[in-house]
């Protein structure tokens, strides 16, 4: 059978996802999170008298943790698996590429496993992020002379 | 050359057994597994000894239903999902039967029978063969795919990989015999998703099922079932559709052991179950006992692989697929 066929009777066949239904989800758990981030923030900023910056840098952790936690109670991949983009994107899916590889390469010993292994998923994140961090700084670095 | 290679009907299934996990207990079949773990784990430290167990235990379970001891195995032939098929080697390095491991992805299981057929029939002394057939859904999720635990969406096509295990003890006495044997051809499945294994293992099915129908003269009406391995929703569907196109009415005749394995109400299989443990375990709870008490006398069936690895699918390489089939007949009917 001719390969240009083949790929026709794929397409044909092969169900699509539910995006409408996946956008919704991801809006309001994406939605959900980001308040729950707003919340810490007020916590620590308005109740606490904590500086905007130090408060920020809470949201953030206490969201790893929250998501961390989740992953490691078989809980996470529950929730993402119909939250999809709204636990992907915030900082949740970071947590949780890092914490489930980490608990799935344990096996392999604590160097060649768990530390060679670790950022096996979120490491693109890491990369890039860094890249792009450089290049806005020497973007900045620069129109400071202009 | 012809490719199906007929058998004298000697060879038969003597024993058997199937070994499942908690969505397997779970499942349709759930009750005719001989042993399932709710834990998956099977007392072990990692997934991939969980797989090895689970092998291990099968065999145990097929020979004490056949009142054998390992000793008068003469020759394993297993396989499974994990590189280097190490879950196989791990796990039967016990008993201490010569061993040949083999590697079809998910067509294992009819691989493995086809190829302990045709050691028994070129070597009549072999009393006793066993074939092994494992597959574990953590130890398949962190090979191929991501971290047992990892949160993400997967497409309506993606499969769920069984954590079952087969175990086929062939003798000389029995009801079911195998009476031919054909191997797949590697063929092309037009895609490299991941997600898609099914539609692109249709391909190398519509091959073998049309190619034996074009070498045998035995009428489709002479078999009860064609019985594809894991091909689930859409592989089934984009294989019946080929079918009729080619041959029409042979597409009656078809049934996918990946559509039978799980309760699609109970678990968000999406497409299915898939997993070289699949077609094993569903032809010893369902197709053999049906085979033995006479409700089916004659079946074809074909175990479906995709081959490829998770390098070759990040190169952009095409899936391909293979299909090896297997003639199964109960001769005292």
């Amino acid at each position: 059978m001719d390969i240009s066929l083949k790929k026709e009777l794929i397409k044909k066949y092969s169900p699509k996802s539910p995006v409408l239904k996946d956008v919704i989800f991801a809006f309001f758990v994406g939605g959900f999170i980001c308040s729950l981030g707003e919340i810490i923030f007020y916590f620590f900023n308005s109740l606490l008298s904590v500086s905007e910056d130090t408060s920020s840098i809470a949201v953030t952790l206490i969201l790893i943790f929250i998501a961390a936690v989740l992953t490691g109670f078989g809980i996470f991949d529950n929730i993402a698996k119909y939250a999809g983009a709204g636990t992907l994107v915030p900082v949740t899916g970071f947590s949780n590429a890092v914490v489930s590889e980490a608990m799935d390469s344990s096996s392999e010993g604590l160097i060649l496993g768990v530390g060679a292994k670790i950022f096996n998923i979120a490491g693109p994140v890491i990369l890039f992020g860094l890249c792009s961090g450089i290049l806005y700084g020497i973007i900045y670095y620069i129109s400071l002379f202009i | 050359m012809k490719r199906i290679t007929e058998l004298d009907g000697s060879i038969r299934f003597f024993s058997y057994s199937a070994v499942g996990g908690y969505e397997e207990r779970r499942g349709p079949l759930g009750e005719k597994f001989d042993y399932c773990d709710d834990s998956d784990k099977f007392g072990q430290k990692t997934w991939e000894l969980s797989e090895a167990e689970m092998g291990r235990i099968s065999l145990n379970i097929a020979l004490s239903k056949a009142k054998l001891s390992h000793e008068e195995i003469d020759i394993l032939v297993a396989g499974d999902l994990q590189n280097q098929c190490v879950s196989s080697s791990l796990g039967l390095s016990g008993f201490g039967i010569p061993y040949i491991g083999v590697y079809g992805a998910c067509s294992t299981c009819t691989e493995s029978l086809m190829v302990l057929s045709s050691f028994m029939n070129s070597n009549k002394e072999i009393k006793y063969g066993a074939a092994i057939t494992t597959s574990h859904n953590s130890a398949a999720e962190r090979q191929f795919r991501t971290p047992i635990e990892y949160g993400g969406q997967r497409t309506p096509s993606a499969q769920w990989t069984a954590t079952a295990a087969g175990s086929f003890i062939l003798g000389r006495e029995g009801n079911v015999a195998i009476k031919e044997y054909m191997p797949g051809k590697i063929i092309d499945g037009a895609t490299s998703d991941g997600s898609n294994m099914g539609a692109a293992m249709s391909f190398s099915a519509a091959d073998s099922i049309l190619s034996y129908f074009a070498e045998t003269s035995y009428p489709i009406s002479h078999f009860d079932y064609i019985i594809t391995g894991d091909l689930g929703k859409t592989g089934s569907n984009l294989l019946c559709d080929i079918l009729k196109k080619e041959k029409p009415g042979i597409e009656k005749f078809h049934i996918d052991c990946g559509m039978l394995l799980y309760d699609f109400e109970k678990k968000d299989v999406h497409s299915g179950a898939s997993g070289c443990g699949t077609s094993a375990s569903v032809l010893s709870t369902h197709f053999l006992p049906l085979l033995e008490s006479g409700e089916l006398k004659r079946v074809l069936f074909l175990s479906t692989g995709a081959l490829m690895s998770p390098s070759s699918l990040l190169q952009g390489e095409n899936i391909y697929g293979i299909a090896p089939l297997i003639f199964l007949e109960n001769i005292n009917l």
